[in-house]
Protein backbone atom coordinates (compact mmCIF):
# COMPACT_ATOMS: atom_id res chain seq x y z
CA UNK A 1 0.00 0.00 0.00
CA UNK A 2 1.03 3.57 -0.34
CA UNK A 3 2.83 4.75 2.95
CA UNK A 4 3.34 8.60 4.05
CA UNK A 5 6.22 9.62 1.74
CA UNK A 6 4.32 8.15 -1.22
CA UNK A 7 1.34 10.40 0.16
CA UNK A 8 3.57 13.29 0.36
CA UNK A 9 4.35 12.87 -2.76
CA UNK A 10 1.37 12.69 -4.88
CA UNK A 11 -0.25 15.23 -2.45
CA UNK A 12 2.89 17.52 -3.61
CA UNK A 13 2.58 16.36 -7.10
CA UNK A 14 -1.31 17.87 -6.97
CA UNK A 15 0.01 21.08 -5.48
CA UNK A 16 2.15 21.35 -8.24
CA UNK A 17 0.49 21.05 -10.77
CA UNK A 18 -2.21 23.23 -9.93
CA UNK A 19 -0.08 26.20 -9.31
CA UNK A 20 1.46 25.72 -12.70
CA UNK A 21 -1.93 25.26 -14.37
CA UNK A 22 -3.28 28.15 -12.16
CA UNK A 23 0.09 30.49 -13.27
CA UNK A 24 -0.43 28.87 -17.34
CA UNK A 25 -3.37 30.26 -17.88
CA UNK A 26 -3.09 33.58 -16.07
CA UNK A 27 0.12 34.45 -18.33
CA UNK A 28 -0.59 31.26 -21.14
CA UNK A 29 -3.87 33.40 -21.97
CA UNK A 30 -2.90 36.55 -23.13
CA UNK A 31 0.13 34.91 -24.86
CA UNK A 32 -2.19 32.78 -26.99
CA UNK A 33 -4.50 35.66 -27.43
CA UNK A 34 -1.46 37.70 -29.06
CA UNK A 35 -0.55 34.99 -31.28
CA UNK A 36 -3.67 34.35 -32.32
CA UNK A 37 -4.46 37.97 -33.53
CA UNK A 38 -0.83 39.64 -34.60
CA UNK A 39 0.43 40.21 -37.87
CA UNK A 40 3.80 40.85 -36.18
CA UNK A 41 7.01 39.48 -37.43
CA UNK A 42 7.56 37.98 -33.83
CA UNK A 43 4.59 35.79 -34.15
CA UNK A 44 6.95 32.84 -35.63
CA UNK A 45 10.05 33.03 -33.24
CA UNK A 46 7.68 33.68 -30.20
CA UNK A 47 5.04 30.65 -31.37
CA UNK A 48 8.35 28.66 -31.48
CA UNK A 49 10.21 29.37 -28.27
CA UNK A 50 6.64 28.53 -26.52
CA UNK A 51 6.23 25.21 -28.82
CA UNK A 52 10.10 24.54 -27.81
CA UNK A 53 9.61 22.32 -24.51
CA UNK A 54 7.90 19.93 -27.00
CA UNK A 55 10.81 18.75 -28.49
CA UNK A 56 13.55 19.51 -26.08
CA UNK A 57 14.55 16.80 -23.97
CA UNK A 58 13.40 17.84 -20.20
CA UNK A 59 17.29 17.84 -19.44
CA UNK A 60 18.11 20.42 -21.73
CA UNK A 61 15.55 22.36 -20.75
CA UNK A 62 16.26 22.08 -17.13
CA UNK A 63 20.02 22.43 -17.30
CA UNK A 64 19.37 25.95 -18.69
CA UNK A 65 16.76 26.47 -16.24
CA UNK A 66 19.23 25.08 -13.02
CA UNK A 67 21.74 27.59 -14.59
CA UNK A 68 19.16 31.11 -15.11
CA UNK A 69 17.66 30.38 -11.64
CA UNK A 70 21.52 29.46 -10.52
CA UNK A 71 23.40 32.13 -8.59
CA UNK A 72 25.39 33.45 -11.51
CA UNK A 73 21.78 33.68 -13.88
CA UNK A 74 19.35 36.41 -14.49
CA UNK A 75 16.97 34.75 -12.74
CA UNK A 76 19.11 33.82 -9.43
CA UNK A 77 20.28 37.36 -9.26
CA UNK A 78 17.16 39.22 -8.99
CA UNK A 79 15.70 36.44 -7.06
CA UNK A 80 18.79 36.87 -4.38
CA UNK A 81 18.12 40.99 -4.57
CA UNK A 82 14.24 39.97 -4.19
CA UNK A 83 15.34 38.79 -0.71
CA UNK A 84 13.67 35.23 -1.48
CA UNK A 85 17.20 33.35 -2.07
CA UNK A 86 17.83 30.56 -5.00
CA UNK A 87 15.26 29.03 -6.67
CA UNK A 88 16.51 25.42 -7.55
CA UNK A 89 15.82 22.79 -5.33
CA UNK A 90 12.45 24.95 -3.89
CA UNK A 91 8.80 24.21 -4.54
CA UNK A 92 8.72 27.40 -6.31
CA UNK A 93 11.64 26.57 -8.37
CA UNK A 94 10.10 23.16 -9.78
CA UNK A 95 6.49 25.71 -10.31
CA UNK A 96 9.10 28.41 -12.53
CA UNK A 97 9.99 24.99 -14.54
CA UNK A 98 7.11 23.47 -15.36
CA UNK A 99 5.57 26.51 -16.56
CA UNK A 100 8.09 26.74 -18.96
CA UNK A 101 8.06 23.00 -19.44
CA UNK A 102 3.96 22.78 -19.49
CA UNK A 103 4.03 26.48 -21.25
CA UNK A 104 2.56 24.71 -25.07
CA UNK A 105 0.24 22.66 -23.57
CA UNK A 106 -1.73 25.07 -22.42
CA UNK A 107 -0.92 28.01 -24.79
CA UNK A 108 -1.61 26.00 -28.00
CA UNK A 109 -5.02 24.84 -27.36
CA UNK A 110 -6.04 28.44 -26.66
CA UNK A 111 -4.37 30.39 -29.26
CA UNK A 112 -6.12 27.73 -31.50
CA UNK A 113 -9.87 28.64 -30.40
CA UNK A 114 -9.07 32.05 -30.74
CA UNK A 115 -7.98 31.65 -34.14
CA UNK A 116 -11.12 29.89 -34.48
CA UNK A 117 -13.17 32.49 -33.00
CA UNK A 118 -11.82 34.72 -35.62
CA UNK A 119 -12.73 38.53 -35.97
CA UNK A 120 -15.92 38.40 -36.79
CA UNK A 121 -17.95 37.74 -33.03
CA UNK A 122 -15.69 40.56 -31.99
CA UNK A 123 -16.56 43.20 -34.46
CA UNK A 124 -20.32 42.68 -34.18
CA UNK A 125 -19.46 43.46 -29.83
CA UNK A 126 -17.63 46.22 -31.11
CA UNK A 127 -20.40 47.95 -32.70
CA UNK A 128 -22.93 46.79 -29.54
CA UNK A 129 -20.76 48.97 -27.55
CA UNK A 130 -18.15 46.65 -26.35
CA UNK A 131 -14.63 47.82 -25.46
CA UNK A 132 -11.86 45.60 -26.65
CA UNK A 133 -11.11 44.55 -22.87
CA UNK A 134 -14.96 43.80 -22.86
CA UNK A 135 -15.31 41.79 -25.80
CA UNK A 136 -12.65 39.65 -24.72
CA UNK A 137 -14.14 38.93 -21.26
CA UNK A 138 -17.87 39.02 -22.84
CA UNK A 139 -17.31 36.92 -26.18
CA UNK A 140 -13.79 35.81 -27.21
CA UNK A 141 -13.12 33.76 -23.65
CA UNK A 142 -16.54 31.96 -23.54
CA UNK A 143 -16.62 31.43 -27.05
CA UNK A 144 -13.07 29.92 -26.75
CA UNK A 145 -14.50 27.86 -23.62
CA UNK A 146 -13.49 24.27 -24.97
CA UNK A 147 -9.78 25.88 -25.82
CA UNK A 148 -9.93 26.77 -22.46
CA UNK A 149 -10.74 23.25 -20.55
CA UNK A 150 -8.39 21.16 -22.68
CA UNK A 151 -5.46 23.56 -22.05
CA UNK A 152 -6.59 23.25 -18.32
CA UNK A 153 -6.52 19.34 -18.54
CA UNK A 154 -3.67 19.18 -20.60
CA UNK A 155 -1.33 21.66 -18.40
CA UNK A 156 -2.20 19.89 -15.56
CA UNK A 157 -1.66 16.15 -16.86
CA UNK A 158 1.70 17.28 -18.66
CA UNK A 159 2.88 18.76 -15.16
CA UNK A 160 2.01 15.31 -13.26
CA UNK A 161 4.13 13.34 -15.86
CA UNK A 162 7.41 15.60 -15.87
CA UNK A 163 10.41 13.95 -14.29
CA UNK A 164 13.49 15.34 -16.32
CA UNK A 165 13.04 18.90 -15.64
CA UNK A 166 12.50 17.94 -11.84
CA UNK A 167 15.19 16.02 -11.17
CA UNK A 168 17.90 18.53 -12.75
CA UNK A 169 15.81 21.71 -10.81
CA UNK A 170 14.25 20.35 -8.21
CA UNK A 171 16.59 17.03 -6.53
CA UNK A 172 14.37 14.44 -4.58
CA UNK A 173 14.02 16.05 -1.46
CA UNK A 174 10.98 15.18 0.72
CA UNK A 175 8.15 17.21 0.72
CA UNK A 176 9.74 19.91 -1.07
CA UNK A 177 10.30 18.54 -4.52
CA UNK A 178 10.03 15.09 -4.06
CA UNK A 179 7.11 14.01 -6.89
CA UNK A 180 5.40 10.79 -7.52
CA UNK A 181 7.49 10.35 -10.98
CA UNK A 182 10.98 10.98 -8.86
CA UNK A 183 9.41 8.64 -5.96
CA UNK A 184 8.72 5.80 -8.65
CA UNK A 185 12.21 6.19 -9.35
CA UNK A 186 13.31 5.80 -6.48
CA UNK A 187 11.48 2.90 -5.37
CA UNK A 188 12.74 1.18 -8.62
CA UNK A 189 16.34 1.96 -7.42
CA UNK A 190 15.65 0.39 -4.39
CA UNK A 191 14.04 -2.79 -5.70
CA UNK A 192 10.85 -2.12 -3.71
CA UNK A 193 8.87 -2.74 -6.90
CA UNK A 194 5.91 -3.20 -5.25
CA UNK A 195 6.02 0.36 -3.90
CA UNK A 196 6.68 1.23 -7.44
CA UNK A 197 3.56 -0.72 -8.61
CA UNK A 198 0.94 1.20 -6.51
CA UNK A 199 2.48 4.84 -7.82
CA UNK A 200 3.30 4.05 -11.45
CA UNK A 201 0.11 2.18 -11.53
CA UNK A 202 -1.99 5.21 -10.15
CA UNK A 203 -0.27 7.15 -12.26
CA UNK A 204 -1.26 4.92 -15.88
CA UNK A 205 -5.08 5.01 -14.53
CA UNK A 206 -4.41 8.76 -13.62
CA UNK A 207 -3.48 9.33 -17.49
CA UNK A 208 -5.89 7.47 -18.58
CA UNK A 209 -8.71 9.03 -16.93
CA UNK A 210 -7.80 12.35 -17.92
CA UNK A 211 -7.04 11.42 -21.55
CA UNK A 212 -10.54 9.71 -21.45
CA UNK A 213 -12.32 12.80 -19.99
CA UNK A 214 -10.59 15.12 -22.62
CA UNK A 215 -11.86 12.74 -25.54
CA UNK A 216 -15.21 12.50 -24.30
CA UNK A 217 -15.31 16.49 -23.76
CA UNK A 218 -14.00 16.90 -27.54
CA UNK A 219 -16.24 14.25 -28.97
CA UNK A 220 -18.89 16.21 -28.00
CA UNK A 221 -18.41 19.60 -29.00
CA UNK A 222 -17.63 18.58 -32.40
CA UNK A 223 -20.53 16.36 -32.79
CA UNK B 1 -28.02 67.58 -40.02
CA UNK B 2 -26.55 65.05 -42.66
CA UNK B 3 -23.61 62.46 -42.89
CA UNK B 4 -20.63 63.14 -45.09
CA UNK B 5 -18.35 61.25 -45.82
CA UNK B 6 -15.32 60.92 -47.89
CA UNK B 7 -12.22 57.99 -47.72
CA UNK B 8 -9.82 56.60 -49.43
CA UNK B 9 -7.97 53.12 -49.03
CA UNK B 10 -5.45 51.87 -51.11
CA UNK B 11 -5.04 47.57 -50.90
CA UNK B 12 -3.19 45.86 -53.47
CA UNK B 13 -5.21 45.71 -56.65
CA UNK B 14 -8.59 47.60 -55.24
CA UNK B 15 -8.68 51.36 -54.09
CA UNK B 16 -11.76 52.77 -52.65
CA UNK B 17 -12.62 56.62 -53.06
CA UNK B 18 -16.01 57.10 -52.01
CA UNK B 19 -17.23 60.77 -51.01
CA UNK B 20 -21.34 60.16 -49.60
CA UNK B 21 -23.54 63.37 -48.61
CA UNK B 22 -26.70 62.09 -47.26
CA UNK B 23 -29.95 62.86 -45.73
CA UNK B 24 -30.11 62.13 -42.12
CA UNK B 25 -33.43 60.65 -42.51
CA UNK B 26 -34.68 57.64 -44.40
CA UNK B 27 -32.91 54.85 -46.27
CA UNK B 28 -30.12 55.40 -48.72
CA UNK B 29 -29.11 52.08 -50.56
CA UNK B 30 -25.54 51.42 -51.48
CA UNK B 31 -25.53 49.79 -54.66
CA UNK B 32 -22.91 47.94 -56.82
CA UNK B 33 -22.02 44.79 -58.20
CA UNK B 34 -19.69 42.29 -55.99
CA UNK B 35 -16.58 43.55 -55.13
CA UNK B 36 -17.45 47.40 -56.35
CA UNK B 37 -16.41 47.95 -52.42
CA UNK B 38 -19.96 48.81 -51.20
CA UNK B 39 -19.21 46.61 -47.63
CA UNK B 40 -15.61 48.29 -47.59
CA UNK B 41 -17.44 51.53 -47.33
CA UNK B 42 -19.80 50.44 -45.32
CA UNK B 43 -17.01 49.26 -42.79
CA UNK B 44 -15.58 52.19 -42.97
CA UNK B 45 -18.13 53.93 -41.88
CA UNK B 46 -18.42 52.25 -39.02
CA UNK B 47 -15.15 52.07 -37.95
CA UNK B 48 -14.06 48.85 -39.07
CA UNK B 49 -11.69 49.42 -41.56
CA UNK B 50 -9.23 52.47 -41.09
CA UNK B 51 -8.99 54.64 -44.41
CA UNK B 52 -8.12 58.32 -44.90
CA UNK B 53 -10.85 60.65 -45.04
CA UNK B 54 -13.31 62.34 -42.82
CA UNK B 55 -16.56 61.33 -41.53
CA UNK B 56 -19.17 63.77 -39.57
CA UNK B 57 -22.42 62.16 -38.52
CA UNK B 58 -25.37 64.82 -37.33
CA UNK B 59 -22.75 67.07 -36.52
CA UNK B 60 -20.25 65.26 -34.96
CA UNK B 61 -16.79 64.28 -36.30
CA UNK B 62 -16.37 60.84 -35.81
CA UNK B 63 -13.17 60.86 -37.72
CA UNK B 64 -10.60 63.43 -39.51
CA UNK B 65 -7.16 63.99 -39.72
CA UNK B 66 -6.44 63.36 -36.37
CA UNK B 67 -9.46 61.93 -34.99
CA UNK B 68 -10.22 58.45 -35.20
CA UNK B 69 -13.35 57.37 -32.88
CA UNK B 70 -13.15 53.90 -32.57
CA UNK B 71 -15.99 51.61 -33.06
CA UNK B 72 -17.66 51.15 -29.87
CA UNK B 73 -17.70 54.37 -29.25
CA UNK B 74 -19.69 55.44 -32.39
CA UNK B 75 -23.66 54.99 -31.79
CA UNK B 76 -24.31 53.13 -34.62
CA UNK B 77 -26.29 50.34 -35.25
CA UNK B 78 -24.50 47.28 -37.54
CA UNK B 79 -26.78 44.49 -39.27
CA UNK B 80 -23.44 42.37 -41.12
CA UNK B 81 -24.89 39.86 -44.05
CA UNK B 82 -23.54 36.99 -41.85
CA UNK B 83 -25.61 38.17 -38.81
CA UNK B 84 -22.90 37.56 -36.14
CA UNK B 85 -25.02 36.53 -33.35
CA UNK B 86 -22.71 35.30 -30.26
CA UNK B 87 -23.51 31.51 -30.29
CA UNK B 88 -23.22 31.85 -26.48
CA UNK B 89 -25.79 33.34 -25.94
CA UNK B 90 -29.42 33.02 -26.32
CA UNK B 91 -31.32 35.60 -28.28
CA UNK B 92 -32.66 37.38 -25.13
CA UNK B 93 -29.19 37.61 -24.11
CA UNK B 94 -27.96 38.64 -27.29
CA UNK B 95 -30.74 41.35 -27.47
CA UNK B 96 -29.20 42.79 -24.29
CA UNK B 97 -25.53 42.53 -25.15
CA UNK B 98 -25.77 45.77 -26.75
CA UNK B 99 -28.81 47.44 -24.66
CA UNK B 100 -26.64 46.55 -21.34
CA UNK B 101 -23.51 48.41 -22.73
CA UNK B 102 -25.99 51.48 -24.22
CA UNK B 103 -25.66 53.62 -21.08
CA UNK B 104 -27.27 57.21 -21.29
CA UNK B 105 -29.11 57.12 -24.69
CA UNK B 106 -32.58 57.25 -25.21
CA UNK B 107 -33.94 53.48 -24.75
CA UNK B 108 -36.03 52.34 -27.87
CA UNK B 109 -37.74 50.11 -25.64
CA UNK B 110 -36.91 46.13 -25.59
CA UNK B 111 -40.58 45.24 -25.87
CA UNK B 112 -41.54 47.34 -29.04
CA UNK B 113 -38.66 45.92 -30.86
CA UNK B 114 -39.50 42.78 -30.13
CA UNK B 115 -42.66 43.18 -31.27
CA UNK B 116 -41.75 44.60 -34.27
CA UNK B 117 -39.24 42.15 -35.41
CA UNK B 118 -41.75 39.11 -33.93
CA UNK B 119 -39.04 37.49 -31.88
CA UNK B 120 -41.30 36.98 -29.10
CA UNK B 121 -41.38 32.86 -29.09
CA UNK B 122 -38.01 33.15 -29.86
CA UNK B 123 -36.39 34.63 -26.78
CA UNK B 124 -34.83 31.57 -24.81
CA UNK B 125 -33.70 29.54 -27.98
CA UNK B 126 -29.65 29.47 -29.19
CA UNK B 127 -28.58 31.10 -32.32
CA UNK B 128 -27.88 27.35 -33.50
CA UNK B 129 -31.40 27.07 -33.52
CA UNK B 130 -32.60 29.72 -35.28
CA UNK B 131 -33.02 29.76 -39.34
CA UNK B 132 -31.38 32.18 -41.50
CA UNK B 133 -34.33 34.64 -41.44
CA UNK B 134 -34.62 34.67 -37.70
CA UNK B 135 -31.05 35.17 -37.08
CA UNK B 136 -31.20 38.37 -39.33
CA UNK B 137 -34.16 39.37 -37.12
CA UNK B 138 -32.84 38.95 -34.58
CA UNK B 139 -29.55 40.61 -35.03
CA UNK B 140 -31.64 43.67 -36.48
CA UNK B 141 -33.33 43.98 -33.17
CA UNK B 142 -29.90 43.66 -31.54
CA UNK B 143 -28.58 46.46 -33.29
CA UNK B 144 -31.61 48.61 -32.75
CA UNK B 145 -31.51 48.10 -29.26
CA UNK B 146 -28.54 50.28 -28.36
CA UNK B 147 -30.50 52.99 -29.59
CA UNK B 148 -28.34 53.69 -32.68
CA UNK B 149 -28.31 57.17 -34.57
CA UNK B 150 -27.52 55.63 -38.01
CA UNK B 151 -27.76 52.05 -38.46
CA UNK B 152 -25.85 50.04 -40.90
CA UNK B 153 -27.05 47.22 -42.73
CA UNK B 154 -24.83 45.21 -45.23
CA UNK B 155 -26.55 43.07 -47.49
CA UNK B 156 -29.15 41.37 -44.88
CA UNK B 157 -30.94 39.93 -47.24
CA UNK B 158 -28.27 38.43 -49.49
CA UNK B 159 -27.49 34.72 -47.12
CA UNK B 160 -31.52 33.92 -47.58
CA UNK B 161 -33.70 32.02 -50.09
CA UNK B 162 -36.27 33.88 -51.81
CA UNK B 163 -38.83 32.73 -49.26
CA UNK B 164 -36.71 33.79 -46.37
CA UNK B 165 -36.48 37.11 -47.98
CA UNK B 166 -40.25 37.67 -48.67
CA UNK B 167 -40.33 36.70 -44.55
CA UNK B 168 -37.88 39.68 -44.02
CA UNK B 169 -39.11 41.90 -46.43
CA UNK B 170 -42.09 43.45 -44.58
CA UNK B 171 -40.10 43.80 -41.35
CA UNK B 172 -37.46 46.04 -43.24
CA UNK B 173 -40.55 48.00 -44.62
CA UNK B 174 -42.05 48.95 -41.14
CA UNK B 175 -38.72 49.59 -39.81
CA UNK B 176 -38.04 52.32 -42.58
CA UNK B 177 -41.42 53.84 -41.71
CA UNK B 178 -41.43 53.58 -38.22
CA UNK B 179 -36.95 54.87 -37.69
CA UNK B 180 -36.44 58.22 -36.90
CA UNK B 181 -32.82 57.21 -37.57
CA UNK B 182 -30.95 56.97 -41.37
CA UNK B 183 -30.16 53.86 -42.29
CA UNK B 184 -27.77 52.84 -44.82
CA UNK B 185 -28.41 50.01 -46.71
CA UNK B 186 -25.82 48.23 -48.75
CA UNK B 187 -27.44 45.74 -51.60
CA UNK B 188 -26.80 44.35 -55.06
CA UNK B 189 -30.02 43.57 -55.65
CA UNK B 190 -31.72 46.16 -57.81
CA UNK B 191 -35.68 44.73 -56.40
CA UNK B 192 -34.65 45.25 -52.83
CA UNK B 193 -33.12 48.66 -53.35
CA UNK B 194 -36.53 50.08 -55.64
CA UNK B 195 -38.42 48.70 -52.85
CA UNK B 196 -36.74 49.96 -49.80
CA UNK B 197 -34.49 53.09 -50.30
CA UNK B 198 -35.70 56.67 -50.42
CA UNK B 199 -32.14 57.66 -51.42
CA UNK B 200 -29.52 56.21 -53.18
CA UNK B 201 -25.61 55.68 -54.15
CA UNK B 202 -23.92 53.70 -56.94
CA UNK B 203 -20.94 52.70 -56.79
CA UNK B 204 -18.60 51.27 -59.20
CA UNK B 205 -15.41 49.79 -58.94
CA UNK B 206 -14.55 51.73 -55.04
CA UNK B 207 -16.21 54.84 -56.46
CA UNK B 208 -19.42 56.15 -55.65
CA UNK B 209 -20.27 57.35 -59.15
CA UNK B 210 -24.00 58.58 -58.92
CA UNK B 211 -26.01 59.37 -55.43
CA UNK B 212 -29.28 62.05 -54.84
CA UNK B 213 -33.05 61.18 -54.80
CA UNK B 214 -33.98 57.30 -55.36
CA UNK B 215 -36.84 58.54 -58.60
CA UNK B 216 -34.64 61.19 -59.61
CA UNK B 217 -31.74 59.08 -59.79
CA UNK B 218 -32.78 55.33 -61.23
CA UNK B 219 -34.62 57.30 -63.82
CA UNK B 220 -30.97 59.16 -65.13
CA UNK B 221 -30.27 57.83 -68.47
CA UNK B 222 -26.49 57.55 -68.03
CA UNK B 223 -27.02 55.60 -65.01
CA UNK B 224 -29.31 52.55 -66.88
CA UNK B 225 -26.36 51.89 -68.73
CA UNK B 226 -24.87 50.46 -65.62
CA UNK B 227 -28.12 48.43 -64.18
CA UNK B 228 -28.88 46.49 -67.21
CA UNK B 229 -31.82 44.81 -66.97
CA UNK B 230 -32.85 46.37 -63.87
CA UNK B 231 -32.60 49.53 -65.32
CA UNK B 232 -36.12 51.47 -64.33
CA UNK B 233 -38.23 54.17 -62.84
CA UNK B 234 -39.62 53.92 -59.15
CA UNK B 235 -42.45 56.50 -58.30
CA UNK B 236 -45.05 56.71 -55.94
CA UNK B 237 -48.74 56.45 -56.14
CA UNK B 238 -51.71 56.70 -54.65
CA UNK B 239 -54.60 53.83 -55.20
CA UNK B 240 -57.98 55.76 -56.53
CA UNK B 241 -59.92 53.04 -57.60
CA UNK B 242 -60.46 49.04 -57.23
CA UNK B 243 -62.58 47.49 -60.10
CA UNK B 244 -63.72 43.42 -58.87
CA UNK B 245 -64.48 42.79 -61.75
CA UNK B 246 -61.11 42.22 -63.26
CA UNK B 247 -59.15 42.16 -59.80
CA UNK B 248 -57.45 45.88 -60.85
CA UNK B 249 -56.70 48.99 -59.37
CA UNK B 250 -56.17 52.44 -60.63
CA UNK B 251 -53.42 54.03 -59.16
CA UNK B 252 -52.50 57.87 -59.47
CA UNK B 253 -48.96 59.34 -59.90
CA UNK B 254 -47.98 63.12 -60.39
CA UNK B 255 -48.50 62.98 -64.13
CA UNK B 256 -51.44 60.35 -64.85
CA UNK B 257 -52.67 57.31 -63.83
CA UNK B 258 -52.29 53.49 -64.21
CA UNK B 259 -54.04 49.99 -63.95
CA UNK B 260 -52.05 47.57 -61.84
CA UNK B 261 -53.61 44.47 -60.66
CA UNK B 262 -54.66 44.41 -57.25
CA UNK B 263 -52.80 44.07 -54.39
CA UNK B 264 -55.24 44.53 -51.48
CA UNK B 265 -54.20 48.23 -51.02
CA UNK B 266 -57.30 50.21 -49.33
CA UNK B 267 -58.32 53.09 -51.53
CA UNK B 268 -56.17 56.68 -50.62
CA UNK B 269 -53.21 54.19 -50.04
CA UNK B 270 -49.42 55.25 -51.08
CA UNK B 271 -47.59 52.93 -52.94
CA UNK B 272 -44.43 52.44 -54.55
CA UNK B 273 -44.52 51.44 -58.17
CA UNK B 274 -41.41 50.10 -60.55
CA UNK B 275 -41.93 50.05 -64.28
CA UNK B 276 -38.67 48.61 -65.92
CA UNK B 277 -37.02 49.91 -68.87
CA UNK B 278 -37.07 46.64 -70.74
CA UNK B 279 -41.37 47.19 -70.39
CA UNK B 280 -41.70 50.56 -71.76
CA UNK B 281 -42.27 51.11 -75.38
CA UNK B 282 -42.95 54.59 -77.23
CA UNK B 283 -45.91 54.76 -80.23
CA UNK B 284 -46.14 57.69 -82.37
CA UNK B 285 -49.59 57.67 -82.10
CA UNK B 286 -52.56 56.01 -79.49
CA UNK B 287 -53.17 52.75 -80.68
CA UNK B 288 -56.57 51.02 -79.37
CA UNK B 289 -55.93 47.85 -80.87
CA UNK B 290 -52.99 46.19 -78.40
CA UNK B 291 -53.53 44.05 -75.38
CA UNK B 292 -51.12 47.07 -73.42
CA UNK B 293 -53.49 48.20 -71.21
CA UNK B 294 -51.73 51.52 -69.81
CA UNK B 295 -50.87 53.95 -72.36
CA UNK B 296 -49.41 57.50 -71.71
CA UNK B 297 -48.68 61.11 -73.43
CA UNK B 298 -44.95 61.32 -72.95
CA UNK B 299 -41.82 63.37 -74.05
CA UNK B 300 -39.07 62.91 -74.39
CA UNK B 301 -36.53 64.00 -72.33
CA UNK B 302 -33.57 62.90 -73.15
CA UNK B 303 -31.22 59.50 -74.81
CA UNK B 304 -28.27 57.76 -74.58
CA UNK B 305 -26.84 54.42 -75.88
CA UNK B 306 -26.74 51.38 -73.73
CA UNK B 307 -23.99 48.76 -73.07
CA UNK B 308 -25.37 46.97 -76.26
CA UNK B 309 -24.79 48.70 -79.79
CA UNK B 310 -28.37 47.94 -80.80
CA UNK B 311 -29.96 49.62 -77.73
CA UNK B 312 -30.76 53.40 -76.57
CA UNK B 313 -32.22 54.44 -73.45
CA UNK B 314 -34.53 56.76 -73.84
CA UNK B 315 -36.13 58.52 -70.65
CA UNK B 316 -39.97 60.07 -70.87
CA UNK B 317 -41.62 62.63 -69.30
CA UNK B 318 -45.33 62.11 -67.86
CA UNK B 319 -46.12 65.16 -66.05
CA UNK B 320 -43.74 65.32 -63.05
CA UNK B 321 -42.49 61.40 -63.35
CA UNK B 322 -39.78 60.39 -65.45
CA UNK B 323 -39.88 56.68 -67.05
CA UNK B 324 -37.30 55.32 -68.84
CA UNK B 325 -37.86 52.91 -72.35
CA UNK B 326 -35.03 50.60 -73.71
CA UNK B 327 -35.21 50.60 -77.37
CA UNK B 328 -33.56 49.50 -80.34
CA UNK B 329 -32.05 52.03 -82.15
CA UNK B 330 -33.08 51.89 -85.40
CA UNK B 331 -37.19 52.00 -83.72
CA UNK B 332 -35.40 55.01 -81.79
CA UNK B 333 -34.37 56.87 -85.19
CA UNK B 334 -37.61 55.63 -87.25
CA UNK B 335 -39.56 57.38 -84.38
CA UNK B 336 -37.23 60.93 -84.66
CA UNK B 337 -37.11 60.84 -80.95
CA UNK B 338 -35.44 63.69 -80.17
CA UNK B 339 -35.99 65.63 -77.21
CA UNK B 340 -38.93 67.61 -76.71
CA UNK B 341 -41.03 65.06 -78.99
CA UNK B 342 -44.75 63.80 -77.96
CA UNK B 343 -44.94 60.27 -77.99
CA UNK B 344 -47.02 57.96 -76.66
CA UNK B 345 -45.80 55.48 -73.61
CA UNK B 346 -47.32 51.74 -73.66
CA UNK B 347 -46.10 50.02 -70.45
CA UNK B 348 -46.09 46.58 -70.51
CA UNK B 349 -45.38 45.96 -66.81
CA UNK B 350 -46.18 47.39 -63.87
CA UNK B 351 -44.82 46.18 -60.50
CA UNK B 352 -46.22 47.36 -57.27
CA UNK B 353 -43.68 47.00 -54.67
CA UNK B 354 -45.51 47.92 -51.67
Amino acid sequence: MLNPADLAAIWLTCKLATTTTVLLLLIGTPIAWWLARTRSWWKGPVGAVVALPIVLPPTVLGFYLLLLMGPDGAVGRFTEWAGVGLLPFTFWGLVLASVFYSMPFVVQPIQNAFEAIGERPLEAAATLRAAPLDAFFSVAVPLARPGFITATILGFAHTVGEFGVVLMIGGNIPDKTRVVSVLIYDHVEALEYGQAHWLAGGMVAFSFLVLLALYAFTGRKTR
Amino acid sequence: MSIKAHFRLDWPGFTLDAALDLPRRGVTAVFGQSGCGKTTLLRCIAGLERGAGRLEVNGEVWQDAGRFVPTHLRPLGYVFQDARLFAHLDVGRNLDFGMRRNRGAAMPGRDPIIELLGLGPLLERMPERLSGGEQQRVAIARALLTAPRLLLMDEPLASLDHARKQEILPYLERLRDELEIPVIYVSHAADEVARLADHIVVMEDGHTVAQGPLAETLARVDLPIRLGEDAGAVFEATVAERDAEWHLARVEFDGGELWVRDSGAAIGKRVRLRILARDVSIAASRHDDVSIMNMLPATVAAHAGEDHPALVMVQLRVGGTALLARLTRRSAQRLDLAPGRRVWAQIKAVALIG
